[in-house]
C-alpha cells in the first residue's frame, strides 16, 4: 500500500494525459490552465501595439488596460486610447461573459457621448491592428471546445499542443492550434485558422515575468498574419497587480471619467 | 471634518491642477466651399476658419478627484457671429463609491439615436460651429449622481443660461431672415440667470440601456419673434427674428437594446411651455454586416423615424402679428444611412444618409468621411446639401447651399 499511493498520486498528477479521450484531454488542460491564473483580483497595464504593414511602414497605438476578476463569471475591462492622437481620451469599456455575447461600452470624448456597441463585432480589428477583439478579451474555458493533439517540444520546453474551438458562430476562426508549456502552463504561441480552414494568422508570446509568486504575463505578443504580410507586436508593461479596483472602476459612470 | 478637508481640496484645486497636468487637443482648419450663388446679400461662396480646442485636466487622490479645463476658439473668414470663444469645460469632479459630484461648466449628453439628438438637453447646441448640432457651450452646473444597484441618479442645478449661437449676415447657411443675437426676449424676470433643474434616472439591464428624465427651465430650443421694429409694413418685409427662450418642462424617454448585430434605439419627449403641447420622437435600428465577404470591412445600415408635432411650415401671419413660432425641420421624416468602417490602420470612416420627408416636403442629403493621416492628423470630408423644400418650409431657407466642407485637424 505504502508504495502504491505515490504511484497513485503521480498517476493523477498525470491527470490530462489520462482522461478518456482527446477532448476531454484538451478540455482538461484549459481548466487547468484557468485555475493557476485564477485568483489575482486586478491589474493595470500600459500597452503599446507597433502595427508594421508589408512595406515595413509603421505606426503605434497606445493604451492603458485595467482588469478586474469577476467570481463566476468573464473579467471586465476597460481601456482607455492614448495614441494616436484623434482617439485620445477614447475608453472602452468590456465585461467578458463565459456564456453568451459580451457587453461592450464605448466613451467619445469629443462628444461625451456613451455608445453601446454590437458585441458581435468580435472578429474585426482592434484599432486596425492584426489583433481581433477576440483575441485580447478575457481567455475564458467555456468559450471554446478542446482536442489534445499530442506532447511536444517546443523551444526546449515540453509543451502540450491542443486544438480548440469557438463556440460563438461569429468567430473569425474555424480553430486555434495552442503550444502550452507544461511547467507553469503559459500559453507559447497559437496558429489562428480563418472561416475556409487556412492558417491566417501565428501569435508568438515571449518574455514572460511572474506576478505575486503566481501569474505569468507575457510581456511581448508578436501576431503575424500570413494571408496578409502584416504584422502586430503588442507590449505590455507596467503591470501593477492588486491595485485596488472595484466594481466602481469599471461602469458607465467611471467610463466617463476616463482620461 | 471630513467636509473641512473637502473644502480645503477644493481651495487649494487650483494650486493642484498646477503641478502634474497633461494638455491635450487640436488644431483644425476648415474651408466651406458652396456650389451654388448665395441666396442672400453679403453671403460668400468660400468661407475658411481656423479652430481650437486645448484641454488641459489633472488628476489626483488616485483619480477620485479630476480638473478640467478645456477653452475653445474660432476664426472665420467672413462670419463674425461664428468667430467666437467659449469655455466648454472648467470643472472639479468627485467621484465616491456611491457618489459623483461635478462643480463647474462642463458638458452631458443624453441620446442614442444617429440623426436626431431630441432629449440632450442640458447644454445649449453651438450652433454656428456645424449645422448637425453635435457641437455644445459650455453649462454652468452642480450635478450629484447618486450610483445604485437600481440604477444612477443625476441631478443638475443649472445656473446661468446659454443662448444658442446663429450665423449672421455673411454666413452661410442661415435662416432666410437673419436671427439677432443682440435682442433676445426671455420668458423669465430672470432672463438668462433662472437656475435651471433637471433629474435623469439611467440604467443598464441586461440587453437595455435606459433613461428617464425631467428638465424644468430655459428651453435651449428657441422659438422665434418678428418684433414690432423689425417689420416693415409698407414692404410686408421682416428685417430680423428675435430668439424667444421660455421656460419648458420636458418629459423625456432615451432606450436603446442590442441584438447580436442589432441596436434597436428610442428617443421622444413631451414639453409643455411653449404654446401647444410638442411631442416629438426619434427612434429606429442599426444593423451591422461585419467583415463584409471575408474582409475587415464593416457595413453598418441605419434607419430613423423622426416625429415632432410641430409643424415644419411657416406661418407668416404669426410672424407679422409678433406671436412666437416655432422653426423646426422634421416632421414626419425617414431617415435611411449607411456607414463603412474600413477597421483599417488609418481609421477610414464613411457615413451617407438621406432624410426623406414623408409630406412631400423634400429631401436632405449628408455625407461624412475622414481618415488619419500618419499618427496625429485627420482629414474630414463632408457633403451636404437638400432638394425639393417646398418654399413654405423651414428648411427652404437652405435651399441653395450645397455644401462641402473639408477639415484638416492636428491633435496633440
Amino acid at each position: 500500500m505504502k508504495q502504491i499511493l505515490p504511484l497513485l498520486l503521480l498517476l493523477l498528477s498525470c491527470g490530462p494525459a489520462m482522461a478518456a479521450t482527446p477532448e476531454e484531454q484538451g478540455l482538461e488542460i484549459a481548466i487547468e490552465a484557468d485555475r493557476r491564473d485564477t485568483g489575482f483580483g486586478n491589474y493595470t497595464s500600459d500597452v503599446k501595439m507597433i502595427l508594421r504593414n508589408k512595406q515595413g511602414q509603421e505606426s503605434t497605438r497606445e493604451i492603458r488596460s485595467k482588469t478586474l476578476e469577476v467570481d463566476g463569471d468573464g473579467d471586465k475591462s476597460m481601456t482607455i486610447f492614448d495614441a494616436p492622437g484623434d482617439v485620445k481620451g477614447t475608453a472602452l469599456l468590456t465585461f467578458t461573459h463565459k456564456e453568451g455575447p459580451d457587453d461592450q461600452w464605448l466613451y467619445l470624448p469629443a462628444l461625451k457621448r456613451v455608445k453601446r456597441i454590437a458585441s458581435d463585432n468580435k472578429s474585426g480589428p482592434f484599432m486596425g491592428s492584426e489583433f481581433a477583439y477576440e483575441d485580447i478579451a478575457s481567455q475564458e474555458v467555456e468559450k471554446y471546445t478542446y482536442l489534445f493533439l499530442r506532447d511536444d517540444v517546443y523551444e526546449g520546453m515540453d509543451v502540450f499542443v491542443y486544438e480548440r474551438y469557438p463556440v460563438d458562430e461569429k468567430s473569425g476562426y474555424t480553430r486555434q492550434v495552442v503550444w502550452l508549456d507544461k511547467e507553469h502552463y503559459k500559453q507559447r504561441k497559437i496558429e489562428f485558422y480563418d472561416r475556409k480552414d487556412a492558417l491566417l494568422k501565428t501569435l508568438l508570446f515571449t518574455d514572460y515575468h511572474q506576478y505575486l509568486d503566481q501569474y505569468w504575463r507575457a510581456h511581448d505578443m508578436y501576431m503575424e498574419n500570413h494571408q496578409t504580410g502584416k504584422s502586430t507586436r503588442l507590449l505590455q508593461t507596467n503591470f501593477n497587480f492588486q491595485a485596488g479596483l472595484t466594481d466602481r472602476d469599471f461602469d458607465k459612470n467611471s467610463l466617463k471619467r476616463a482620461r | 471634518m471630513r467636509l473641512l478637508r473637502k473644502l480645503a481640496a477644493v481651495l487649494l484645486l487650483p494650486a493642484t491642477a498646477l503641478h502634474a497636468g497633461e494638455w491635450r487637443g487640436y488644431v483644425a482648419g476648415e474651408w466651406l466651399g458652396f456650389l451654388e450663388d448665395p441666396a442672400y446679400p453679403d453671403q460668400h461662396s468660400s468661407y475658411l476658419s481656423l479652430a481650437a480646442e486645448p484641454e488641459y485636466f489633472h488628476e489626483w487622490n488616485e483619480g477620485s478627484d479630476l480638473f478640467t479645463f478645456k477653452p475653445y476658439g474660432l476664426l472665420d473668414q467672413h462670419d463674425s457671429e461664428r468667430t467666437h470663444a467659449d469655455i466648454r469645460e472648467l470643472s472639479w469632479d468627485h467621484a465616491a463609491y456611491d457618489w459623483e459630484l461635478r462643480a463647474g461648466i462642463s458638458k452631458v449628453f443624453w441620446g442614442v439615436t444617429e440623426s436626431v439628438h431630441l432629449v440632450d438637453i442640458i447644454n445649449q447646441t453651438d450652433l454656428v460651429v456645424n449645422i448637425d448640432g453635435e457641437d455644445k457651450l459650455g453649462q454652468p452646473m452642480l450635478k450629484l449622481a447618486l450610483i445604485r444597484d437600481w440604477g444612477v441618479i443625476d441631478m443638475f442645478l443649472l445656473p446661468g443660461f446659454r443662448e444658442r449661437t446663429f450665423p449672421g449676415k455673411e454666413g452661410r447657411p442661415r435662416f432666410a431672415i437673419p436671427i439677432h443675437e443682440n435682442s433676445v426676449r426671455y420668458e423669465s424676470g430672470a432672463e438668462e440667470w433662472h437656475t435651471d433643474a433637471a433629474i435623469r434616472w439611467s440604467d443598464s439591464i441586461g440587453e437595455f440601456d435606459i433613461g428617464l428624465a425631467h428638465f424644468y427651465g430655459t428651453s435651449r430650443e428657441p422659438r422665434f419673434l418678428a418684433e414690432p421694429p423689425a417689420i416693415n409694413p409698407v414692404t410686408g418685409s421682416i428685417d430680423h427674428l428675435t430668439p424667444y427662450y421660455e421656460i419648458i418642462h420636458q418629459t423625456s424617454i432615451d432606450l436603446q437594446a442590442i441584438y447580436g448585430s442589432w441596436l434597436w434605439k428610442l428617443e421622444a419627449f413631451t414639453r409643455s411651455g411653449q404654446g401647444d403641447r410638442i411631442n416629438t420622437a426619434a427612434g429606429g435600428f442599426e444593423y451591422t454586416f461585419v467583415g463584409v465577404k471575408a474582409s475587415q470591412l464593416d457595413i453598418g445600415v441605419i434607419t430613423e423615424y423622426l416625429y415632432d408635432s410641430r409643424g415644419e411650415e411657416l406661418d407668416p401671419g404669426k410672424a407679422f402679428a409678433s406671436e412666437p413660432f416655432s422653426l423646426s425641420p422634421f416632421q414626419n421624416d425617414l431617415v435611411l444611412g449607411t456607414r463603412f468602417t474600413l477597421n483599417d490602420v488609418n481609421g477610414s470612416e464613411l457615413l451617407a444618409s438621406v432624410i426623406l420627408d414623408l409630406d412631400g416636403g423634400g429631401q436632405s442629403y449628408n455625407i461624412e468621411a475622414s481618415r488619419r493621416l500618419g499618427n496625429d492628423w485627420k482629414l474630414s470630408l463632408e457633403a451636404r446639401g437638400l432638394s425639393n423644400a417646398p418654399q413654405d418650409s423651414t428648411l427652404s431657407s437652405f435651399e441653395d447651399d450645397t455644401r462641402l466642407r473639408m477639415e484638416l485637424a492636428r491633435y496633440f
